[in-house]
């Protein structure tokens, strides 16, 4: 399947040419063609001026709706729950209001009862709950089957889940098996007002490119969503709302992945996530010993210190400071880059951040592009001369 | 032991951009590569062959040019490389294609492993692996850094988690999508780009595989891209250059104006 043209409208202008995402179109002559390689995308057909171009049409008949509303999967670990569980729940609770329709949280997990409570101050209207041993601890195969098993009886609408290493290892499993698509890794949502869909929108190209999908032929519409992008609600004890307590029998059936233990947890000496202000470092740094400098303007902020993968990889500072693709996604108050170019890679960890100031000695450098206060100049000289005014002044 | 590598062929780059006002492609001559992800995948799949004994079998979907990225792969020591092309292919979601591939897997009679890398550059979704393992019906190990034999038919997976690192055991047949603390791959050998360049590529169509053209490509898909657009622009940039004090006091001023501190 590809694009549609209608030659007799095409004026052979080109324009089409130059958006096409995948190299896909050609002018034959003075008449637009498709290559192999379209992905439907459309990205064409907006841009056409002439009508010449259309998608294929789709031919299922809308579906109806199922009553079950929206569900966030609240992921918890030993009693815990994880932030992006609330954050989910304040989003969802804005699509919820959107759709009139009601939002329920989903707690997998074993004596995680005591967590209900903290779901409906956030937001939720009713938890679904299914304690079980086998859901313990996080793998693949039981916590499929129990959202499956779930989204089967009671069919919801939407279900949502936090873009970390749990909700992406099990989320497409679930989808797979529901038959029905899922968004990765989603930032914006929106509801379309005359179809009732959800808008997904997600960073694509390393964060170059932004895309907004849409699930219009399944439910439900599944979406992962990076963590620390959505807001959460403030907690409102007063919320009271429904326990829905479910007993699977899918989860009494041996499972072919066991969890064996823990072997090492990552301590957050740097809670990266939660810090307000965060001094990040890359490769202008050129050596480990410079980023003490950032250590002491991190302290006197009461900030924390972040890192390219490039001084990473340098040995300059551990892992656990990476931001970026490969490394943490924060959103801080305030993000200090101290000689960082700006690699995309990057740029997705961070360009969530309230407010931007970029430190480099090239003007050209692109993270420039994305900084509220731009100061081009040396690291070297202007973090001292900041560290003995806040000093000079505290 | 029957060892099934899953790779994408990906744009060398993913600095495309669109132009801000006319959101058009700003796109240069992409080289294409396999998903670097793709290569950690298949060295642990190499590994284990070495280890066990077995064969690697190379697998991709994609236009007919994909079929560089499978001989790229020979060039590593793969065995044999599997082209699924078909245009009914093309537009596929990650649903419809784990499914396309599930249907490849099933043709070429199982596997005991199936190695994914943990996510392809370009899309970054993640989900193929696991939707590929859902579609089996065999369980899959996420984030995989470290395999272990502890007999013919399990493995003990170490496997990177929000929290830090669990070890858990999994039967066999199963899927494993890895991250690149897993190993450090091989270059490829002279021998084998020999190999490779002789080497015939099998290529599957939507018929070969027994499927309709509704359960692949974009028909087959549930989602569909609407809208392409450049990330939103910042609010009001401002760029300071001069002397490093009067830089270092506009900044303290800014800091003192957000009252931090």
């Amino acid at each position: 399947m590809s694009i549609i043209i209608e030659s007799d409208l095409c004026t052979g202008c080109g324009q089409c040419l130059e958006v096409c995402l995948f190299d896909a179109l050609e002018l034959v002559g003075d008449k637009v063609a498709v290559k192999d390689g379209c992905n439907l995308c459309g990205a064409c057909v907006a841009v056409c001026e002439y009508g010449a171009l259309s998608l294929p049409e789709d031919e299922t008949p809308a579906l109806s709706r199922p009553s079950h509303g929206i569900w966030i999967f609240a992921e918890q670990r030993r009693g815990r729950l994880s932030p992006v569980a609330l954050e989910l729940l304040g989003e969802g609770r804005r699509l919820a209001e959107a759709l009139k329709i009601p939002l329920a949280a989903v707690l997998l997990g074993h004596q995680v009862r005591d967590l209900v409570p903290e779901l409906m101050a956030a937001g939720a209207d009713t938890v679904y709950l299914v304690d079980h041993p086998s859901l313990a601890q996080f793998l693949e195969e039981p916590y499929a089957a129990a959202l499956t098993a779930l989204a089967r009886l009671h069919p919801p609408e939407i279900i949502l889940a936090g873009a970390t290493y749990v909700g992406r290892a099990f989320i497409p499993r679930v989808a797979a098996v529901l038959d029905t698509g899922l968004t990765a890794d989603c930032t914006a949502f929106d509801i379309d007002p005359e179809k009732n869909l959800l808008l997904q929108t997600r960073p694509a190209f390393g964060g170059n490119i932004m895309a907004t999908i849409l699930t219009p032929r399944s439910y439900p519409q599944m979406a992962t969503v990076r963590p620390r992008v959505m807001k959460k609600l403030p907690p409102d004890n007063g919320r009271q709302g429904n326990i829905i307590e479910i007993d699977l029998a899918d989860l009494s059936r041996p499972f072919r992945s066991r969890f064996l233990e823990t072997v090492s947890e990552i301590t957050e000496t740097v809670p990266l996530g939660e810090a307000e202000v965060i001094v990040a470092g890359g490769r202008g740094l050129q050596e480990a010993k410079q980023f003490r400098l950032l250590e002491e303007l991190a302290d006197l902020l009461g900030g924390a210190v972040g890192a390219t993968r490039a001084a990473v990889d340098a040995g300059w500072i551990s892992y656990q400071h990476q931001i970026g693709q490969t490394g943490k996604t924060v959103a801080p108050k305030l993000y200090i880059a101290c000689g960082i170019s700006g690699a995309a890679q990057h740029l997705v960890g961070m360009q969530s951040s309230d407010y931007i100031i970029a430190i480099n000695q090239d003007p050209q450098a692109p993270i420039f592009q994305i900084a509220d206060l731009g100061l081009v100049g040396n690291v070297f000289d202007i973090l001292p001369a900041l560290i003995q005014q806040i000093k000079a002044n505290r | 032991m029957k060892i099934i590598v899953c790779v994408k062929q990906v744009p060398e780059t993913q600095d495309v951009r669109l132009d801000p006002v006319t959101h058009n492609l700003l796109r240069e001559g992409v080289k294409s590569i396999i998903n670097p992800f793709d290569l950690y995948a298949l060295e642990e799949g190499l590994r284990i062959r070495e280890q066990q004994g077995g064969t690697v079998t190379v697998l991709t979907m994609g236009p007919p040019q994909a079929e560089a990225a499978l001989r790229e792969a020979l060039t590593y020591g793969a065995d044999q490389g599997i082209l699924l092309s078909d245009r009914a292919f093309a537009g596929a979601d990650t649903w419809a294609t784990a499914f396309t591939l599930a249907a490849a897997v099933r043709k070429l009679g199982g596997a005991d492993v199936i190695f994914c890398g943990k996510q392809a550059i370009d899309g970054d979704t993640a989900q193929v692996g696991p939707e590929l393992a859902a579609f089996l019906d065999i369980p899959q190990v996420a984030w995989a850094r470290k395999l272990t034999f502890v007999g013919p038919e399990r493995l003990q997976v170490e496997r990177l988690l929000d929290h830090g690192y669990d070890l858990v055991e999994v039967q066999l047949p199963a899927l494993i999508t890895v991250v690149k603390e897993i190993n450090e791959p091989r270059l490829p050998s002279f021998k084998a780009k020999l190999k490779a360049k002789a080497a015939t590529i099998p290529v599957y169509s939507l018929s070969d595989l027994g499927l309709t053209e509704n359960q692949v490509g974009l028909k087959g898909s549930f989602t569909r891209v609407v809208r392409v657009f450049p990330p939103p622009a910042r609010g009001q940039r401002e760029i300071l250059q001069g002397a490093p004090e009067e830089l270092a006091a506009a900044l303290w001023g800014r800091l003192q104006q957000m009252h931090l501190r």
